[in-house]
């Protein structure tokens, strides 16, 4: 008796090893699989190193925050906040706002901050809201949400402005004087935030200044995740009956939740306007709800978990996957368009790819969990 | 002896007009272990529900009698009012965090917190955490319970056994505790587990705490109760001291009931020696039903039982087998090996099911009651379908009314005829409709599982005669699930009881009350005989 169950010990902690392995590799399969990918990439596309570090480098800066917008969710139990697009659209009512004053440079950019956080306030009150109401199907739900506010968003400055508020300005209205024109220049403020604090070498640039205001919001959400805000939100995250026996008020937290996420989306799309210079009035906000999620997703993170660090890995990841995909796709077929397919092909696919591989990863769990 | 804590004089609760508890007193003293011990739906829930004032109670018209708790009259409404008085409660399923670490969730929304620049200016919520202080805390709880586990771990992938000692330190955390109530704590622990557990429980005792055990392990009864309330079907039928108790005595008064016994006329030669399924180290991960490793074999024409509390196993077994729920290991069917996790595939070699969820997945409310017993045969077996082309099948309306007619008279559905909506029917009724579509499948093996919850007493006779007539005229082989001992005795061969994810050993119905106590409670299974 005893002699067998010594063998049975050495054979399970044979057993043991080769499963820590297994784990550590299917724990981190979705940012495994994508770094293949990108190295993969970037030998089909023959790129020079120096121009994927400085195309990277500035993608990081522009969509960083963005990212960031998503943990608090995601930590609260919502899931992946497709919402925050209203974020990004209270972001570009700022905007049009602070260019129709015709005020720029960083006094614009932070007016525009400013004036985003009540609009982003109460778009995601109302998220919240909507979300409470479809508990268990967030995603899908803050997606849709964001499809009808954009609706509500064109009419606004398709026939709102101009047509009812009166607004007169050449520059930003179209011709017929009602509604805003499909590209506004926000040369304004553009670069208003990179140009505080900016290193250049060769064709590198590091926006510094705005890695600095970011490393400052990674900070502060780390903070709150701390504080006694930060255990209710979470505790909420991992239960919600648990919490609500102990007594926290579960609504008001994932309300909470998804007003911060909101006004952090609303800054983050700032920082990315700023850094491009144009605003498509109708288009600019559109993708920003897919391509974090797309981000984060690559990162390691998932519907129930996410960090700051698989937020900046995600984004890496998917914005090499972005600059290369093109090229690779062009230096393979020898078309340029294709190149522009295959970045909607990596956007969606990415999503879909990730959720997927997230889904075999618990089923593992799953199955061994029966085994053990 | 001093004041007691806690005295529960005359508790009657009635659910829509059913009594569950009559009259039931009970009286605890500090620093005293009372052990409650009953069967499932004895009444010790609902007992406990009242003492914690659960929303369940109040909504279905409250109580009578009253609840004297430190020497004053004491109206419970809420379980936060429970709380607040100094009654701890310890829950069956664990209300713990699995991401959090230990100290978190011993401090749920309890958390010691503290100043920093941001929460002077913006407000008490964005306070940090003094882990430190919390750390303390934890440490102190979980020392008392004499429990050396790192505080700082998480609470996802310890041991069940952890899991319950993390609760019960919550409880003790909280200043005022009085009076903790355990509900079954030890139905999930290892033997080793559930041996710190007791001395855990005799360490908070001594200092000072009532407990409340609610139990159906005897020998852990024996063990720290000073004083056993033994309750059934709502009413107490003993009240003894340790001294005087012995397991026996226990078992006996805790299942002790007459049985009918429906007699059988022995027109088939029951229990051959021809296995017709065999089990072999069964696991299946149905949430709150675990199948731990169950080898279990089924002989050809008989009605097997398969009884055990609740929570133990018993309803995963027959899940597992039909491929419900996620199972491994092997069962033989007529010889051949079945595929797990392939309902299709179980069904097709001439096994049916009748859920124990009657209306969640046993049937289709919303459809008629012909097609309810015409689908799985259709689906599966291609019964009652017309062939045009290859591929293109049409239901036989013809052939499934006629069908549908012939069961609705053979097994006495009483409706307003086969078109009439499932919903619609009384739970008997319905249950015969589940029934009629597992013989429409004229399988070998029959699963029946709990085939008489939530039907009334008349409706119950018909459904096990049924079940008896399918046995006795088609030869048919059934194995019956039921939380009712009694139903079990009325009509199996053998009865196989589960204890804790594994068969604890074989009964004939016939035997001793105590001996099925025993077995149910995971007592020795040296006193059970095998029926072979």
């Amino acid at each position: 008796m005893s002699l067998a169950n010594t063998d049975n010990v050495s054979k399970s902690t044979g057993k043991q090893v080769s499963w820590q392995i297994k784990k550590a590799v299917t724990g981190n399969i979705v940012p495994i699989v994508f770094t293949l990918l990108c190295l993969v990439g970037a030998v089909i596309a023959e790129a020079s190193p120096i121009f994927l570090l400085s195309s990277v480098i500035i993608r990081l800066a522009r969509n960083l925050l963005l990212v960031f917008s998503l943990i608090i969710p995601v930590v609260t139990g919502l899931g992946l906040n497709f919402g925050i697009v209203l974020g990004a659209m209270a972001a570009q009512i700022a905007l049009v706002a602070v260019t129709h004053w015709d005020i720029g440079g960083l006094g614009g950019f932070a007016l525009a901050a400013l004036l985003s956080v009540p609009l982003s306030i109460v778009f995601g009150w109302l998220t919240g809201k909507v979300l409470n109401k479809a508990k268990g199907n967030e995603m899908i739900t803050s997606m849709m949400l964001g499809f009808f506010a954009n609706g509500l968003y064109q009419l606004l400055f398709l026939f709102v402005l101009g047509g009812i508020i009166p607004m007169v300005n050449e520059t930003i209205m179209l011709p017929s004087g009602i509604g805003v024109k499909n590209t506004v220049s926000l040369k304004g403020i553009k670069y208003a935030l990179d140009d505080v604090l900016k290193i250049g070498y060769e064709t590198l640039t590091i926006p510094v200044f705005t890695f600095i205001v970011i490393a400052l919001f990674a900070f502060v959400i780390k903070f709150l995740l701390q504080t006694k805000l930060g255990q209710e939100l979470r505790c909420v995250g991992q239960d919600m009956n648990i919490a609500a026996t102990s007594g926290i008020d579960v609504d008001r937290m994932r309300i909470i939740a998804v007003i911060l996420s909101t006004v952090l989306a609303a800054w983050g799309q700032l920082i990315h306007l700023q850094n491009i210079g144009i605003l498509q009035t109708y288009g600019s906000h559109e993708q920003v709800g897919l391509f974090a999620v797309a981000s984060i997703l690559i990162g390691g993170a998932s519907v129930t978990k996410a960090t700051i660090g698989q937020a900046v890995l995600g984004t890496f990841l998917f914005h090499l996957l972005f600059i290369i995909s093109p090229m690779a796709g062009q230096n393979l077929v020898g078309e340029p368009q294709v190149g522009e397919y295959f970045r909607a092909f990596v956007a969606y696919g990415v999503i879909g790819v990730s959720l997927g591989l997230h889904a075999w990863q618990k089923q593992q769990a799953k199955k061994h969990m029966l085994e053990e | 002896m001093s004041e007691p804590i806690l005295q529960l004089l005359d508790i009657s609760k009635e659910y829509y007009g059913n009594k569950v508890l009559k009259n039931v007193s009970l009286t605890v003293h500090p620093g005293e272990v009372h052990a409650l011990v009953g069967e499932n739906g004895a009444g010790k829930s609902t007992l406990m529900n009242i003492l914690f004032g659960m929303p369940v109670i109040h909504s279905t018209g409250g109580f009578s009698g009253q609840i004297i708790f430190g020497g004053e009259q004491a109206s419970i409404n809420s379980p936060k009012d429970a709380m607040e008085k100094g009654i701890g409660m310890v829950h069956q399923e664990f209300m713990l965090l699995p991401g959090f670490t230990i100290t978190e969730n011993l401090k749920l929304n309890r958390e010691i917190t503290k100043h920093n620049v941001v929460s002077k200016l913006l407000g008490e919520k964005l306070k940090s955490l003094d882990m430190e202080a919390m750390r303390k805390d934890a440490r102190k709880a979980l020392d008392t319970l004499g429990v050396d586990i790192d505080e700082m771990l998480p609470v996802e992938g310890l041991p069940v056994g952890y899991k319950q000692f993390i609760e019960i330190a919550r409880e003790i955390d909280k200043e005022n505790v009085k009076l903790l109530v355990f509900d079954e704590p030890t139905a999930v622990l290892t033997e080793m587990e559930a041996d710190l557990f007791l001395k855990a429980v005799e360490k908070l005792s001594a200092s000072g705490i009532a407990i409340l055990f609610i139990t159906h392990r005897l020998s852990e009864v024996m063990q720290v109760a000073d004083n056993i309330t033994v309750i059934r079907d709502g009413e107490v039928v003993g009240r003894l001291t340790r001294e005087e108790a012995t397991i026996e005595d226990m078992a006996r008064m805790m299942v002790g009931r007459k049985i009918d016994r429906i007699e059988k006329a022995k027109k088939i030669h029951n229990g051959s020696q021809e296995n017709i399924l065999e089990i072999r180290n069964l696991r299946v991960d149905m949430p709150g039903e675990l199948v731990k490793n169950v080898n279990l074999d089924v002989k050809k024409g008989e009605i097997l039982g398969i009884g055990g509390l609740a929570g133990h196993g018993k309803i995963g077994i027959a899940n597992g087998i039909m491929g419900l729920y996620r199972a491994s290991g092997q069962v033989t069917f007529k010889g051949e090996k079945i595929k797990l996790n392939n309902p299709k595939d179980a069904l097709l070699r001439g096994m049916a099911f009748v859920s124990e969820d009657r209306r969640g997945i046993g049937l289709l409310l919303d459809e008629s009651i012909e097609k309810n017993i015409v689908l799985t045969a259709m689906q599966v077996q291609g019964k009652f379908l017309t062939k045009f082309f290859a591929g293109v099948n049409f239901a036989d309306s013809g052939k499934i009314r006629g069908h549908a007619t012939k069961l609705i008279e053979e097994l006495d559905i009483r409706c307003t005829g086969p078109e009439q909506l499932v919903r619609r029917l009384s739970g008997g009724n319905q249950q015969k409709v589940c029934i009629a579509r597992a013989i429409t499948l004229e399988p070998d093996l029959l699963f029946v599982s709990e085939p008489t919850r939530g039907i009334d007493v008349g409706a119950k006779k018909i459904v096990l005669d049924l079940l008896l007539k399918l046995n006795q005229e088609l030869g048919m082989t059934i194995v019956m699930t039921s939380s009712e001992l009694a139903e079990l005795r009325s009509i199996c061969d053998r009865i196989a009881i589960i204890y804790d994810g594994k068969l604890e050993g074989i009964l004939p119905p016939d035997a001793d009350d105590t001996d099925f106590g025993l077995m149910m409670a995971g007592g020795h299974s040296d006193k059970a005989k095998e029926v072979s």
